[in-house]
């Protein structure tokens, strides 16, 4: 089997409390972002694709050529995979001008001198920070530092490309400036690129393919539209904005434990995940008209401004994220310990069954 | 009542900091009290010190650079290899620091000596004795003073940030290159550090040379030997030889003060 692109399943142990378990397949071409909280095991992951953290079982093939594989025997140390990283923390060579970090990788691959140095330029010309070549790495700015490690990862010109964390270290302007060159970059790549990240924004805008990991476990996989509007876990949920409640369905109902919500489909059965967008509730300070909906009466718990619109958090018996408008929040006197009323349509309810973990 | 000063240190701290000043400094303003300075240049320009110092320098410098050459290799091993019975291993090389210099000169004797465990063959087979030689000069002290270096390094290593070899992995440089282009650019300030602590150790050392290499002068009479057998006899030679010696340490101490500071 010679398939192009990375296979990689990677299973690791870091501790009795931590274990990485993770399959990714990328087609050359195309950016998979890992999307998950700190300590999910997305930087454990990017060790074992360079090589600097063998795998324990599974194995890692790129372009049909394995990497690892501990069941057959094989392991290439991280110096012969072609495979560029740009690190969390960058991990620039403090002691070596700009230039000569960029150049490293190509002297360590047998290149001379003068053809690293030009080669070397060329690729600080491209990411916009020629003028840097004789500064040390300590006197750039955070997006100075972050375009000469980018230069550094792609000037082998590596088969596989992995960013670990690549804008988390800068601030909001630089974050949206670097990644357009980030993205420019990303496209311009002809293997298959990994995009390690928390921030979801980073991941939707640039990814093909998303896959969410939490505990050192995928727990859903999909484009940027499918975790958006679809999530399978909570975490997911909270990425995409959304109400996220764990229940039970049968009949064309799903009882959450402490209330039971009416739903459009009548077909599933067994556990489910319901997802609810906070602008689909409804605020009413009077029991709003009889219709098959859902209606139930709840306490205001708090109240938060986001930016025009106001965020409500309700409470029992179904603690929910409610988004109402400024003349709303003034017309119905929503402070906390509001008593209101909520309405829901079925149609708004999303149900998915629970993913199998 | 706002105040930017730091606090008043507590009285007892003062006190016995003080003190320890105190103590450091008097035995120095001892010495310089006592120093002939119109006799100095005559008293200095006899062959006695002119000896004592040539094979001094040498052999100082002479331990401090082979020092170098077994000790980070050593320190290297000790850090990041793994192989059993390595805190023996830890414990022989550290050994010769907390032992008495006279014990260190005397089992170098007799391994090294004419009729030692690895002398007698030495001798056979080149010719070289050992004591009684500047080569033993060199040995004793680097007997001695090589765990200074060898410690200094080993914790240097172990507290770097190793991912940056990892880096330098993943951009296709082999262990070797690592090691020369990113671990060792990495602890150069610890290295330093340890060798000038090493070399002051060597330019030092007394027990561990007159008991292996002897006391001849213009062969293994170091400066510290000089300032022994001038003490008994001629008293503002002994004086002249030690400020020769504060001299030398001082501004070896000045010269490396900023890495020194910096890596300690």
């Amino acid at each position: 089997m010679t398939a192009a692109g990375l296979e990689a399943h990677v299973a690791v142990r870091r501790s009795d409390a931590f274990r990485l378990d993770a399959s990714v397949s990328i087609p050359p071409g195309t950016t998979a972002a890992l999307l998950g909280p700190n300590g999910s095991g997305k930087s454990t992951m990017v060790a074992a694709l360079a090589g600097l953290l063998p795998l324990q079982s599974g194995s890692i093939t790129l372009d049909g050529e394995v990497f690892d594989d501990p069941g057959a025997g094989v392991f290439m140390p991280p110096e012969m995979r072609k495979v560029g990283v740009v690190f969390q923390d960058l991990l620039l060579f403090e002691h070596l001008d700009v230039i000569d970090n960029v150049a490293f990788g190509l002297r360590s691959r047998g290149a001379g001198r003068g053809e690293a140095a030009s080669r070397s330029g060329l690729w600080l010309e491209r990411l916009g920070v020629g003028a840097m070549a004789r500064r040390k790495p300590g006197d750039l700015s955070g997006g100075q530092a972050q375009r000469v490690a980018l230069a550094r990862a792609l000037a082998t010109e590596p088969a596989l490309l992995l960013l670990d964390e690549p804008l988390s270290a800068l601030d909001v302007a630089a974050r949206a400036d670097l990644r357009r060159t980030l993205g420019e970059h990303l496209s311009g790549f002809a293997g298959p690129r990994l995009l390690i990240t928390h921030d979801p924004t980073e991941a939707f805008l640039l990814a093909d393919e998303i896959h969410v990991i939490e505990e050192g476990v995928i727990t859903q996989s999909g484009t940027a539209d499918e975790i958006r509007l679809q999530p399978r876990t909570r975490y997911a949920a909270d990425l995409a904005g959304l109400n996220f409640v764990k229940g039970v369905a049968r009949d064309g109902a799903v009882d959450a434990g402490t209330h039971t919500l009416r739903v459009a489909d009548r077909d599933l059965e067994g556990p489910v995940v319901v997802t609810v967008h906070p602008a689909a509730i409804s605020v009413y300070s009077d029991r709003p008209g009889g219709s098959p909906r859902n209606v139930w009466q709840t306490t205001v718990e708090r109240v938060e401004q986001v930016g025009s619109r106001v965020r409500l958090l309700t409470g029992p018996p179904l603690p929910l994220a409610v988004e109402v408008t400024d003349a709303a929040r003034a017309e119905l006197r929503l402070e906390p310990g509001a008593r209101v009323w909520v309405a829901l349509k079925a149609t708004e309810i999303r149900v998915q069954p629970e993913a199998a973990m | 009542m706002t105040s930017s000063r730091s606090p008043r240190p507590p009285v007892l701290l003062v006190v016995l900091g003080c003190l320890g000043l105190v103590f450091f400094a008097v035995p120095f303003i001892g010495l310089l009290g006592r120093v002939p300075w119109s006799d100095l240049p005559a008293l200095l320009s006899g062959p006695v010190v002119g000896d004592a110092l040539r094979i001094s320098v040498i052999a100082s410098v002479a331990a401090a650079a082979i020092a170098l050459v077994i000790g980070v290799p050593l320190a290297w091993l000790l850090a990041r290899a793994e192989f059993p019975g390595k805190p023996i291993v830890r414990g022989i090389v550290i050994l010769p620091m907390v032992l008495p210099p006279v014990v260190s000169g005397a089992a170098l004797l007799f391994a090294l000596g004419r009729r030692g465990l690895v002398g007698e063959p030495l001798e056979e087979a080149t010719g070289l004795l050992l004591p009684f030689s500047l080569w033993g000069v060199v040995v004793a002290a680097v007997f001695v003073a090589t765990p200074f270096l060898v410690i200094t390094v080993e914790g240097a290593l172990r507290s770097m940030d190793r991912r940056r070899e990892g880096a330098a992995a993943t951009l296709g440089a082999r262990p070797w290159t690592v090691l020369r282009r990113v671990t060792l650019p990495a602890i150069a300030p610890s290295v330093l550090a340890g060798l000038a602590l090493t070399w002051a150790r060597a330019f030092g050392e007394f027990g561990a040379t007159i008991t292996f290499a002897g006391n001849l002068q213009g062969r293994t009479q170091s400066l510290p030997l000089a300032v022994f057998v001038a003490l008994e006899s001629d008293r503002d030679t002994a004086i002249a030889i030690s400020l020769v010696m504060v001299v030398v340490s001082v501004a070896v101490l000045v010269a490396l003060r900023d890495r020194w500071w910096g890596a300690l």
